[in-house]
């Protein structure tokens, strides 16, 4: 099941990435009108959907078909398509429901990936016994522990949410852990000889140059509980049409064959996850003030 | 970390202490492989002089550093700041490290009021008032807000310098701190540091590998032995204060430093010989 989604799903990537550069715009409205970067962006962009939109009418117009591309629906129909869910309850609540699970799933991650990767970085001991087996559940793909967190969780609303989750918290404890591991010792032997306690250097060193690793793995994380939870969701999936988040939506549009409205689903996608990334890196530019002078 | 320390250098006549180091050795390694880094080193620090500590690169004077500072121990012997023996990092020992050791993530104020404001043996107010005080001394009043790195390699060492000196330590370490800087920079540096320590007199170690600027600095030469570390000779250097850098010029620098060259020289040439040695064995 998840292997044809992804079938589909594959040759469209270049489509959900070059739109979701649009809400560029917003953030930084005027700075960014007026740079050669934001040209260059929409120019690429309309160049992108102008390519498309030939490829995928070119039978109709000489009756020779592009491969790949021509068997997908211009982008003028996608547009179509959009504009008729677009005022549907069940596409938003399909937003809805899926941003609430990646946000719960990630908040969670972050809540306790972050002290987590922290003990393991200051306490040997807490490192000697808890990084084993974390290393062993590591590498196990989010997606593995659908069944068992089935099992484990008594409504499958808490089992998307646990695999989400996972996704993002073995992201975030090992970019906490090397973080902090890679503080350079100059930093804490100053602020030791300038009489600072544990907790101080905990405090003042460790924590805020910590905090570049723990946007760069909080970004990572949540792009991981967008794919996870999408999968989730494809899994599981839902009451009726819209009812179970955008990957529910994608897969009963594929299954309903309207190849439109999936583009649609891939791209609200690529907005939902480049506006989460954007509040991601907004968060940390306020947060690292000096980080924003390189 | 050690509160305790804190409160001594306060004491007005803090510019007047002596460190000592008695027959210290450190080693390296496990009982498999040994390396003896630093064989029965003596030195003192005179008070209110600049001691300038040159030796052969790689021959443990950032080791020597690290244990003076308290952030490591010796396997023998001791170090006694003032008759009290050293056993941790503490703010009566001020090191300016090699590369830059300011916060990032603190602007070049908060770098200098850390120290003081962390321990709290003054008010805020009195801090900040120090802190503008000295940061204006070394020319960065206009550069308070910015962060570490906004400033340049020169002016990083002087914010580094004003944050040392606000902890108002008995000994100031310069660990190489002007290594890494174009040589205008340096220059530029070098004066200013010898119009600091003019000013102030207080007690002084100044590690180097650059002789020029090691007798530029010093009115001690202490130059060290090769691997396993100890010192190798002692050079008074008696060019008149204040210094400028026509004296390097003179027949008593160039007397000087072909002295130290000569020596150093022969250490080196014994590292070249353990290296060859030791990739013979190798093989």
């Amino acid at each position: 099941m998840t292997q044809a989604a992804q079938d589909t799903i594959a040759p469209h990537k270049p489509g959900s990435s070059g739109v979701s550069n649009t809400p560029k715009k917003r953030s930084k409205i005027l700075k960014a009108l007026s740079s050669d970067t934001f040209w260059r962006g929409v120019v690429s962009l309309i160049g992108f959907v102008v390519f498309w939109e030939i490829c995928s009418r070119m039978k109709q117009w000489t009756g020779v078909e592009v491969p790949w591309i021509g068997k997908v629906p211009p982008p003028t129909e996608v547009l179509e398509a959009w504009t008729e869910i677009f005022w549907l309850p069940g596409y938003w609540e399909s937003w809805y429901l899926s941003t609430g699970r990646v946000f719960a799933g990630f908040i969670a991650a972050m809540l306790l990936g972050i002290p987590f990767g922290l003990c393991l970085a200051v306490n040997r001991y807490f490192h000697d016994i808890f990084f084993p087996p974390f290393e062993v559940l590591r590498p196990i793909p989010p997606l593995a522990w659908v069944p068992a967190s089935i099992v484990f969780w008594p409504t499958t609303e808490l089992s998307i949410a646990f695999v989400t989750f996972l996704g993002a918290f073995f992201t975030i404890v090992i970019n906490v852990l090397g973080g902090a591991k890679s503080i350079d010792i100059r930093f804490l032997r100053a602020a030791q000889s300038m009489g600072a306690s544990q907790w101080d250097l905990f405090r003042k060193i460790i924590l805020p140059g910590t905090l570049p690793s723990i946007f760069t793995g909080a970004a990572v994380g949540m792009g991981i509980t967008w794919e996870v939870v999408l999968a989730g969701e494809m899994i599981s999936g839902g009451g009726q049409q819209g009812g179970g988040g955008l990957g529910f939506f994608i897969w009963s549009s594929y299954m309903g064959g309207t190849v439109a409205q999936v583009i649609v689903g891939m791209i609200s996608i690529g907005i939902a996850g480049y506006l989460s990334s954007s509040l991601i890196r907004y968060l940390g530019s306020i947060s690292m003030p000096w980080r924003r002078l390189f | 970390m050690n509160t305790q320390q804190t409160n001594q250098s306060n004491l007005p006549s803090d510019n007047k202490a002596t460190l000592e180091l008695r027959n210290i050795s450190r080693t390296f390694g496990d009982e498999w492989e040994r390396e003896e880094i630093i064989k029965d080193l003596s030195l003192t620090v005179n008070p209110s002089q600049l001691t300038v500590i040159v030796g052969p690169s790689g021959c443990g004077k950032s080791t020597l550093v690290n244990l003076i500072a308290g952030f490591d121990r010796p396997d023998a012997g001791e170090i006694l700041l003032n008759s009290k023996k050293i056993t941790d990092p503490g703010n009566d020992r001020m090191v300016v490290f090699q590369e830059t050791a300011l916060i990032p993530w603190q602007t070049t104020l908060e770098n200098v009021v850390f120290g003081p404001n962390l321990r709290g043996d003054r008010t805020a107010e009195e801090v900040e008032a120090e802190a503008n005080r000295l940061l204006d001394k070394v020319g960065l009043a206009e550069f308070k807000e910015k962060y570490p790195i906004q400033l340049s390699g020169g002016m990083q060492r002087r914010a580094e310098l004003a944050r040392a000196m606000i902890n108002n330590p008995l000994v100031m370490i310069m660990d190489e701190p002007f290594r890494g800087l174009d040589a205008m920079s340096r220059e530029l540096m070098q004066e200013f540091f010898v119009r600091l320590f003019e000013e102030n007199q207080k007690t002084n170690l100044f590690v180097t590998s650059e002789i020029e600027e090691a007798i530029y600095l010093a009115d001690r030469l202490i130059i060290l032995s090769n691997r396993p570390t100890s010192v190798r000779s002692i050079i008074d250097i008696e060019l008149p204060r204040p210094r400028d850098f026509h004296m390097l010029s003179s027949p008593e620098a160039y007397e000087y430093k072909r002295e130290a060259m000569e020596i150093l020289h022969e250490e080196a040439m014994k590292s070249f010989h353990r290296e060859d040695n030791s990739s013979a064995a190798a093989e």
